[in-house]
């Protein structure tokens, strides 16, 4: 190839480029000479194609060579910034060189939960040291309320609080810390109104923030009438902070016309892109929105991390200056939604065995002050209160309760998790109600031949699935032989106490909101053969990038590293979906495929005319146009087809587009497949509780998990693993307080407790299931990883009801509501030491 | 004007009282590999290597610290290392290659901080090959390092394979010269007064800064001090280090006890409690992370004074007594006559906690301490029972009993000691114990936990020490009345 640039006519380029040619190593040089052999024949009496090479054409003087590729998309593929990650090169918001000038906003923060703003004065604000603007509700030109799916979210507060840390105005200033202290000089007076904070009161006052939504199959009321036995039992499940290590943060740099350039850490760059552009009230395609990775979301940047680029939009507009926004860890907490927490109650009819005949079951939402996504969280949470098992003829009654706290938002698993708990806690209490251990009772109730149809009337596809998963888990755990030492261990042992549950999981894929399930792709290959892809989803760690990367070098035949990702941009892909709800790699894969499939036809069909090959058989692989048939076609590597495919004036860019099919919902009759499929998975959790203290261990935790075929081996065990011990966290450790102000106690890491290198189990087992392609056409038979595994944790929470039930020989099921912190165990323990009579589940 | 060396290249800048390490860095120095988590020392992610001249070590011992709460006045002559000095061009550090290679990243925002605690550990393990990476190790190492997104499987492979990757050295480790160059810069810092931040050397030098700046704020480990800049963003207009004073950084021994200077941070000081109060030992290796023991120092967590503090109620049943220096000189008092309400000390303006004595333990000693916190690592106490006694022919003397956690201050609990003081460790006895703890205090509600649960599981531990003296003479892990991972 290095003819090309060899034969020139132009002397004084000629230096030029044999000086540049030095720097290449021989290597290289040496290593495509079949290509610069076969282009130059190729070019052969075509000189006025070669004129024209000679000026400034993009086509490249080296291509790469793409290393033979072990089955590329099936290859534990190491993270594709895992080299940047450990040097500290890999840049999230905050490292972002800004160009000169740039100034650093800030956002004042109200302090009463509901109330009437009577004063504003940031005069003396204006005056601190530093600031050059300060924003509020009037100085905003567009929609004053930036709510996602729903109005409600005012981007700076207008006349009326409703939770503490909501943002009330909002500063830039020449440097970060002259901006955090001249927030502390505005002048706040703020009326207060009642507030409330607990979500069943709200609830029986009717206050919610989207109509209550019922599903319903069969005659729950007669089930419950002809039941030899019912139970009923509440419980509480506390919320999640997202503990995202990069806090919320943006780079607004305003453009030459009316627009801005958006640099964010962000879920969902095409949301944010509208809501900047109706908040300037300027067009969609004045704004792009950027994102190269984040530093964790977990759902908190979907719709949270938009109203931070919103403010600092405005504020570079009006400065002409480009605004660094970044939240100190205690306003970020205090300002932003966290996990839905929920309170659930079941009421439900079972026979001698344990097998649920039917019931009642109502779930109410904390959604905090405004709707955000709390109408599909709670909807997902109505979803999953079936979890694995068949309800019969069921009612399932979701509330969405208004309370003035932060609103209430997305986060791994998105109101499943809440919703799997109700069902979980009836299995444990109907499992000591008729003697027989939790893990029997939960299977009985499994989905199954002739209970096969959930509450909202999906089909269960790959049911037997659940049943395979759960004894191939049994076995590996051992799970009964250690049942039984547990036993008489705990018949033993006076303060320890030792516990076991297996918990399943079957979580349903795709967005109940039925358009968000699209995707768009973006591939370009340049012409020495190196491939640039884009697409809709963003990197938050889960190695999406890398999977789609995979993809493309799958389809293409070429190796990982001749593909990239430059960013996440709304000008490369428009209109684009969160990525959330685990489709990340479901959607924005199939649609990177579809791009490379089309470039793939393209590029078959032009080899099968030009080299005259036979086009039945030709196919790219290893970096080479190879066939199937007949032998003595020699193999043209990939940089020379694209050279070829180039000069032959075949287009080597393409847009992919996906949309699921099948899915359907129907919120009136509440009936429907709202899931393209389920994905799987169960944990064995072993505990050891102090009954004194209420310290508990987890000792051991196998965890067997269906990903259908694997795109990532790694990547899909890091998300199980990583999965489970923030499901852990989540119903341990992780306690959110309010004071009676309604302002959030626990708002960083020093109370804020996630789990740390000790809470890893010691013994930890964890396995993707083999051999179970997703049923489904998904992206090569896999299934989403995201937050199913999530749902495992639960299973911790389970042993630990086990161990304290061993207090009453196994015949009470002790509350415990969330998060079970040592306080809520050992307080648990206590009332079961003082009397279980009017301890659990009662008729 | 501060000079130090970063990743082995010399640095002089001029820098503000207040301003982090952290800051510095992403700052005027324009190294933005180390992350801002929390900017509190409690997430990891800031997490630095520093080699510190009052280490006084025979060559640059690498500890970590957290940068975000660690003054950039304190890397005056010391050599600090990000995550940008470990590789070697295109060649990884084992700390980083192994984390690569076990797909110990996922967002990778936490990572340069795990890299750092590796590379501390790594350089440990260089130094005592021998020394076996047990989970002991390498919670202590990696405790302090928060990771939302891997569920720390994969970083703890990456911590045990280490040795398995090429032993590639940093490019400053090559350099001879480096060493000698780093301990020839003055470990104070120069143009006193105009920095706002004085390092005296000697007690004199301090106390006469005390008088001549009665505004100052003491510094040493600034693990607490140090949120009051990045939290409430008080700017300090006077800071004296305590780092280089000669006296506050001495363990004197005396033929009854110790005196530790109150500069001597908790790792220093941990060698001699485990090989006499490994119960206390214990207690130090849940006391924050690695990156805060590194710093923090015991004479910072009692003059503090927080009620939920860990040492103070150890100490307090230890009969430790105190050195306060202060204009008129020296003066001593018993540890119990410090606090005197919540935050509030027996030092007078112009004093401060100079030394601690602690006394040897005498025979049939023995001592339990047990903190009850949320979290078992890097948390802090909900509440904390210390208890210390000698026993003969059964029968309880010298008992302490303290408490932090159920009072405005770390409370010695008199009535409790009355009620088993000179008695056999029962079952009436102890409920009279309980009893009595159970009037006698009245701890409140707050993030951490409940009133009701820090009464009832106070009451408890009383019961968890009872037991704990009923020697069953059987290993029966079904006779076991604490968990392995709490015990001592």
């Amino acid at each position: 190839m290095r003819t090309l640039t060899k034969r020139v006519f132009n002397t004084s380029r000629a230096t030029a480029e044999t000086t540049a040619e030095t720097d290449q190593s021989q290597e290289a040089a040496m290593s495509e000479p079949l290509l610069a052999l076969r282009i130059e024949s190729e070019s052969t009496g075509t000189g006025e194609a070669f004129g024209r090479l000679e000026g400034d054409e993009p086509v490249a003087r080296d291509t790469v060579t793409p290393r033979p590729a072990r089955e590329n998309s099936r290859h534990a593929q190491a993270h594709e910034s895992a080299i940047k990650h450990v040097t500290g090169r890999a840049r999230y918001i905050d490292d972002l060189p800004a160009p000169h000038g740039a100034l650093h906003a800030m956002v004042g923060l109200s302090d009463v939960a509901h109330g009437r703003i009577t004063r504003l004065d940031l005069g003396a604000v204006m005056e601190m040291p530093g600031v050059i603007d300060v924003i509020t509700a009037q100085h905003i030109p567009g929609h004053r309320d930036i709510g996602p799916v729903f109005p409600g979210d005012p981007m700076l507060a207008d006349e009326e609080v409703s939770y503490v840390g909501q943002p009330l105005f909002a500063i830039a200033a020449t440097s970060y810390l002259e901006a955090r202290r001249a927030v502390k000089a505005a002048v706040v007076e703020i009326a207060p109104l009642p507030p409330r904070f607990d979500p069943v009161a709200a609830a029986d006052a009717g206050e919610f923030v989207r109509p209550t939504h019922v599903q319903m199959s069969g005659d729950w009321q007669q089930a419950l009438e002809h039941a030899p036995h019912v139970l009923e039992a509440e419980q509480f499940v506390g919320g999640q902070e997202h503990f995202y290590l990069e806090g919320q943060a943006c780079l607004v740099v305003p453009g030459e016309d009316e627009g801005v350039t958006v640099y964010t850490s962000n879920q969902h760059p095409s949301e944010t892109q509208k809501l900047v552009a109706e908040v300037l009230d300027i067009p969609f395609h004045a704004v792009t929105v950027e994102n190269r990775r984040m530093g964790g979301g977990f759902g908190g940047k979907e719709t949270q991390a938009a109203p931070w680029a919103c403010m600092a939009a405005l504020l570079a507009r009006r400065t002409g200056r480009a605004i660094r926004l970044r939240l100190p860890r205690a306003e970020d907490t205090r300002a932003t939604g966290k996990r839905h927490p929920f309170h659930n109650r079941y009421r439900l009819g079972f026979d001698d065995e344990g097998v649920i005949l039917g019931g009642d079951m109502t779930l109410i939402g904390d959604c905090g002050h405004s709707p955000d996504l709390s109408e599909a969280v709670v909807d997902r949470a109505m979803f999953h209160a079936d979890n694995a098992y068949s309800l019969g003829a069921a009612r399932v009654t979701g509330h969405r309760a208004r309370t003035h706290m932060a609103s209430n938002t997305a986060f791994r698993g998105f109101g499943g998790p809440q919703g799997m708990m109700i069902v979980e806690q009836a299995m444990d209490d109907i499992a000591r109600h008729v003697g027989e251990d939790p893990l029997t009772v939960r299977k009985r109730n499994l989905y199954r031949i002739g209970r096969d149809t959930t509450h909202y009337g999906q089909h269960v596809d790959q049911y037997p699935l659940m049943v395979e998963i759960i004894e191939r888990l049994e076995r590996s755990s051992d799970y009964w032989q250690r049942r039984d030492e547990i036993r008489a261990f705990n018949r033993q042992s006076a303060v320890i106490k030792r516990g076991l549950a297996l918990t399943p999981v079957k979580f349903g894929i795709s967005f109940t909101a039925k358009h968000l399930n699209q995707a768009g792709a973006l591939l370009h290959v340049y012409t020495d053969g190196s491939v640039m892809i884009n697409h809709g989803g963003t990197e938050m760690g889960q190695g999406l990038h890398t999977k789609v990367c995979q993809v493309v070098a799958r389809e293409l035949g070429i190796d990982f590293e001749s593909v990239r990702i430059s960013a996440t941009r709304t000008d490369k892909v428009p209109n684009t979906s969160p990525t959330a709800a685990s489709s990340g790699a479901d959607l924005n894969g199939m649609a990177a495929r579809d791009a490379a499939t089309q470039i793939r036809q393209r590029l078959l069909d032009f080899a099968a005319e030009h080299y005259q090959f036979d086009r039945e058989g030709l196919h790219l692989e290893n970096g080479k146009l190879v066939s199937d048939i007949g032998a003595v076609t020699p193999a043209v590597s990939w940089g020379e087809l694209i050279q070829a495919a180039y000069l032959g004036r075949v287009s080597l860019s393409a847009t992919g587009f996906y949309s699921t099919p099948l899915i359907h919902y129907d919120r009136d009759s509440g009936q429907g497949r709202p899931f393209y499929y389920f994905a799987y998975g169960a944990s064995v959790s072993e505990v050891r509780v102090d009954t004194l203290s209420g310290e508990y261990r987890v000792e051991r935790v196998d965890i067997l998990h269906d990903v259908g075929d694997s795109l990532n081996p790694a990547i899909d065990l890091g998300q199980v693993e990583g999965g489970f011990i923030q499901g852990m966290g989540w119903l341990t450790s992780e306690e959110l307080k309010w004071n009676d102000d309604g302002r959030l106690l626990t708002d960083g890491p020093a109370t804020y407790k996630i789990p740390t290198f000790g809470d890893l189990p010691p013994i930890f087992n964890v396995e993707l299931l083999e051999g179970h392609p997703n049923s489904q056409a998904s992206l090569y038979r896999s299934k989403a990883v995201g937050e199913p595994p999530f749902m495992l944790g639960i299973s911790v929470w389970s042993a630990l009801r086990d161990a304290l039930s061993s207090l009453t020989g196994y015949r009470v099921s002790p509350p415990l509501d969330t998060p079970a912190t040592p306080e809520r165990v050992l307080m648990a323990a206590e009332a079961l030491r003082a009397g279980p009579a009017n301890v659990g589940a009662s008729r | 004007m501060i000079e130090f060396f970063l990743n082995g290249q010399r640095q002089r800048v001029a820098t503000e009282p207040e301003t982090s390490v952290l800051e510095l860095l992403r700052g005027p120095l324009a190294r933005h590999g180390t992350k801002e988590g929390c900017a509190s020392g409690d997430c990891g992610a800031c997490t630095v290597a520093i080699a510190s001249p009052e280490d006084g070590q025979q060559s640059l011992t690498y500890r970590t610290a957290n940068a975000c709460i660690t003054p950039a006045h304190q890397l005056q002559g010391a050599h600090l290392i990000t995550v940008e000095g470990l590789a070697r061009g295109d060649a990884l550090h084992p700390a980083q290659s192994s984390m690569v290679a076990c797909h110990g990243s996922q967002c990778g925002f936490c990572t340069p901080g795990i890299v750092m605690s590796l590379f501390v550990m790594h350089e440990q393990q260089r130094s005592a090959p021998g020394m076996p990476l047990d989970d002991h190790r390498l919670e202590a190492a990696l405790g302090g390092n928060l990771c939302r997104c891997t569920g720390y499987r994969p970083i703890r492979d990456a911590a045990l394979s280490m040795s398995e990757h090429a032993d590639t050295r940093p490019p400053w480790a090559d350099d001879p010269t480096l060493e000698r160059a780093v301990r020839e810069l003055s470990p104070t810092v120069a143009s006193e007064g105009q920095s706002g931040y004085l390092t005296p050397t000697t007690l004199a030098e301090l106390t006469a800064a005390m008088q001549r700046h009665p505004e100052a704020r003491l510094v040493a480990g600034a693990t607490d001090l140090w949120l009051e800049a990045t939290q409430r963003l008080e700017p300090f207009e006077m800071l004296i280090d305590l780092r280089q004073v000669r006296e506050l950084r001495q363990i004197e021994e005396t033929a009854d006890g110790w005196w530790i200077g109150a500069a001597v941070s908790y790792r220093e000081w941990e060698p001699l409690l485990v090989e006499h109060y490994p119960a206390f030992a214990h207690l130090l290796t849940r006391l924050g992370s690695a990156q805060i023991r590194n710093r923090g120092t015991v004479g910072g967590n009692i003059a503090n004074a927080s009620p939920i503090g860990d040492t103070p109620p150890v100490l307090l049943t230890l009969d430790a007594r105190l050195r306060l220096a202060g204009p008129q000189g020296m003066r001593e008092l018993p540890l119990a006559s410090f606090f005197l309400d919540y935050k509030k000390t027996a030092l007078e303006p112009g004093e401060c906690v100079a030394a601690i004595y602690l006394p040897k333990p005498q025979a049939n000693f023995e001592q339990r301490v047990w903190k009850l916190s949320k979290r078992r690592e890097d948390d802090i106490s909900t509440l904390l029972g210390a208890f210390r006694w000698r026993r003969k022919d059964g029968v309880l003397s010298d008992v302490r009993v303290a408490y932090g956690g159920m009072a405005a201050i770390p409370l010695r609990v008199e009535a409790v000691e009355a009620a088993l003081e000179g008695r056999k460790p029962d079952q009436a006895t102890f409920r009279t114990a309980r009893q009595a703890l159970h009037d006698s205090l009245t701890p409140m509600s707050d993030a951490r936990g409940s009133r009701d649960y820090r009464l009832t599981a106070a009451v408890n531990l009383l019961e968890r020490w009872r037991l704990t003296l009923v020697d069953t003479g059987s290993n029966d892990p079904a006779q076991e009345v604490i968990l392995d991972a709490y015990a001592h």
